[in-house]
């Protein structure tokens, strides 16, 4: 088999693992994985993809989940003329049991190509590659084993967040949770396609965005704190005297200013007015920083990729919301959003796309949230402002 | 019919044990060595953590032999990272060692951890897309092959992140991203008017185009579109309506690279990436123009950059001017916005450098 993808085997050489290989291994014992390797080397040669636009296919009960994919090369590589993609939703956080990896395995190694993502960038485990017979009896196994299908199309995709309070000491929110929560509150929202375009939720505990939410969502919930952050004195001293240079490092990189160090009393202070909470001292001075005790999530909404006018950063709608289950104001917030959007949205246009076009006034005004100065880098420089007309 | 919306396993099911006792309660962490990290806990426990790079594009074999490694030495848990690398935990510290030496068996790297460049956020390309206009699995074999020493160790300014998507679409924080490679269409769209008579609608593809560039047909007995090439910029959204008008073209198609990008709030708010090489063409299975480019700029960030001065962070404060002079790359005029917000980066001062 090798002589038949020589611009390929020269990807299985080097220190970096090797995706060429992984194929390969498939193929020992999948003639659909095989045929993959064809179409790719086929590919590689021509310069173009040889997959084909779309193709509707699905399982029963759910209109999105699996992407269908067809080969426009079927009688070169009739074992992968269709090679249907299925997105699988992953537990929050992305912890498994070596039981249930297993479990997908088996059951993707009889239904599939064997080929798969851990993960896609959306955040489901991805199957990539099966036939349209196969479909329905995949997904029931997957049932079967505790998995279901994660947001394809124009619905809700699959929520994801950091790992959070699971493992790590700056989350102020429990991202797990919260994205274990939305994604059984909105069952219906990702599995049936049904908005103007796609939607985005993706949950960070703490400013660092560790999942790109700001980004990428078009519902951000970043992690963040009202209070002060904690500075232990002793562990700081431990910093200075093991030669760690707080005054460059540290007080000169604050942003704001906020940080005060007295070289004799090696000690750090903070002016707690001053801090924007932007992560920076506490990420290198894990030990003797840590964010404040009251917590809670910034909440930002239109982070998308530039289809189709443009790439945005999510922008702040709430400053500061508390975030305890069972997060009832957060999915009133979604609803209200979805149900504006639903109606006001253009075929293809994404939130931030709408809110930009009707103006962030009329959309706080039809949320009802008040405006506050958190909101904008800057108000206007420009007169042309709209009153009542009353 | 079977079971519908149960939705995905609870976490916590899938959570080791010294993880679900110590959940909330993590006090500090510390990077005890490239791609092993120590949590400790305020009760007093502590998980070590081995971070483990992956091609993200895997045979359930692969996943078979991690699972191996965690049942072995982690109790039969592990997890992934937003970037696609595999973590294996355990509360000994005498199994640290054990797990790197059997991941490094199977041919894995243990790294990705602080000013590192971590694995790379990429998309399906070739592999499996229709809208692709590159590989993305080939072109991040060739990039990391070369920078792979910057996976195993901690030696740059700080972390750099890489994001290859292989269209505009961007599936990834390719726009947000220190290095980004994207693939691009550089010819019009070529419209099957037989094909696109049958599968399209006509108002909803004119409307697709974001420029206005796609125009009803003049002849008023041919149902098709014609498109004004002189308004298209090659977005092919009007190809993810409409299957009539494809893009690909095996000379025309090729990547753009854009740097510093990032999506962290520490220090500077979050940067969107900006254009550094507009088009270099699809040279597969190496992608040598692309590597040896990105291969540059990180060794000029690396030598240039503050310690802890994010790519974007670093360009901001040397001014593009020097980034280019400094990389050697050319500035052309397609470096020059002309789309929505084209006028906020347009320089509005007398400030700059020589």
């Amino acid at each position: 088999m090798d002589e038949n993808t020589p611009l390929l085997d020269e990807l299985e050489k080097g220190p970096w693992p090797s995706y060429v290989k992984e194929i390969k291994r498939a193929a020992k014992k999948n003639k659909a994985a095989k045929d993959l390797l064809g179409i790719q080397e086929l590919s590689y040669k021509d310069k173009v993809t040889h997959w084909k636009h779309g193709g509707i296919v699905g399982v029963t009960g759910y209109g999105g989940g699996v992407i269908g994919r067809y080969s426009d090369v079927p009688e070169q590589f009739p074992n992968a003329a269709s090679f249907h993609t299925i997105r699988v939703n992953h537990p929050g956080g992305w912890f498994y049991t070596t039981k249930a990896l297993r479990q997908i395995c088996d059951v993707w190694e009889k239904f599939g190509s064997g080929m798969t993502n851990f993960h896609g960038s959306t955040g489901d485990i991805i199957l990539l590659g099966t036939t349209t017979e196969n479909l329905q009896p995949c997904f029931d196994a997957l049932a079967g084993i505790g998995f279901d299908l994660g947001g394809s199309g124009s619905a809700l995709r699959t929520i994801a967040g950091c790992v959070g309070p699971a493992r790590c000491e700056w989350s102020t929110i429990d991202t797990l949770n919260i994205v274990h929560d939305l994604t059984m509150e909105f069952q219906d929202e990702i599995h049936r396609p049904r908005w103007p375009y796609k939607f985005k939720i993706k949950a960070s505990g703490c400013p660092n965005d560790c999942v790109a939410a700001i980004a990428r969502a078009d519902f951000t919930i970043i992690g963040t704190w009202r209070d002060s952050l904690r500075i232990d004195q002793n562990s700081v001293k431990e910093y200075a005297e093991k030669g760690f240079d707080i005054h460059k490092l540290i007080v000169d990189r604050c942003p704001t200013d906020a940080l005060e160090w007295d070289e004799k009393k090696k000690e750090l202070t903070l002016k707690p007015e001053d801090c924007v909470r932007c992560m920076h001292c506490i990420n290198k001075m894990p030990k003797a920083i840590r964010p404040g005790v009251e917590g809670g999530a910034t909440i930002m909404i239109g982070g998308k990729a530039p289809i189709i006018k443009g790439a945005y950063l999510s922008w702040v709608l709430i400053p500061f919301m508390k975030m305890e289950p069972p997060y009832h104001e957060m999915k009133e917030l979604l609803r209200k959003i979805w149900d504006w959007w639903d109606e006001h949205g253009r075929t293809r246009e994404r939130l931030a796309e709408l809110v930009e076009r009707v103006g962030l006034k009329r959309f706080l005004r039809e949320m009802g949230i008040k405006p506050v100065p958190q909101m904008v880098f800057k108000p206007r420089a420009n007169p042309y402002v709209f009153f009542d007309k009353k | 019919m079977g079971t519908t919306d149960i939705g995905p396993p609870d976490y916590h099911t899938m959570l080791p044990g010294v993880i679900k006792k110590n959940y909330g309660k993590w006090k500090y962490h510390e990077i005890i060595r490239p791609g092993v990290l120590k949590h400790v806990s305020e009760t007093g426990d502590v998980v070590y953590t081995v971070r483990v790079g992956s091609p993200r594009l895997v045979s359930v074999d692969f996943i078979r032999d991690i699972c191996d490694v965690a049942d072995k030495y982690c109790e039969g848990h592990l997890r992934f990272t937003s970037r696609y690398n595999i973590e294996l935990m355990t509360g000994d510290i005498a199994n640290v060692d054990k797990v790197i030496e059997a991941v490094k068996k199977l041919g894995l790297p243990v790294g990705g951890t602080g000013a590192c460049i971590s694995n790379i956020v990429h998309t399906q390309g070739w592999i499996h897309c229709h809208s692709a206009a590159t590989d993305a699995s080939g072109l991040v074999k060739s990039v990391m092959d070369e920078l792979y020493d910057h996976f195993t160790n901690m030696k740059l300014p700080a972390l750099l992140r890489i994001s290859v998507a292989c269209c505009i679409n961007m599936c990834g924080a390719v726009h947000c991203s220190d290095l980004a490679i994207v693939g691009v269409h550089t010819k019009p769209p070529k419209v099957d008017n037989e094909k696109l008579a049958a599968v399209c609608e006509i108002p909803t593809t004119i409307r697709s185009c974001p420029t206005g560039a796609i125009r009803r047909h003049p002849d008023e007995n041919i149902k098709s579109v014609v498109v004004r090439e002189d308004l298209c910029m090659y977005c092919a959204n009007c190809f993810t309506v409409c299957p009539a008008m494809p893009l690909a073209d095996a000379m025309g198609d090729g990547v753009a690279l854009y740097a510093g990008g990032k999506v962290s709030n520490a220090r500077k708010p979050p940067m969107f990436s900006r254009m550094i090489v507009p088009y270099l063409p699809n040279n597969p299975p190496r992608w040598p123009e692309v590597v040896d480019i990105i291969k540059g700029v990180v060794n000029v960030y690396a030598e240039h950059a503050r310690k802890y001065e994010r790519m974007g962070e670093w360009i901001e404060r040397i001014g593009w001017e020097t980034f280019f002079r400094l990389t050697g790359i050319p500035f052309t005029e397609q470096h020059i916005d002309d789309f929505t917000h084209a006028v906020e980066t347009y320089r509005t001062t007398t400030q700059f450098k020589w």
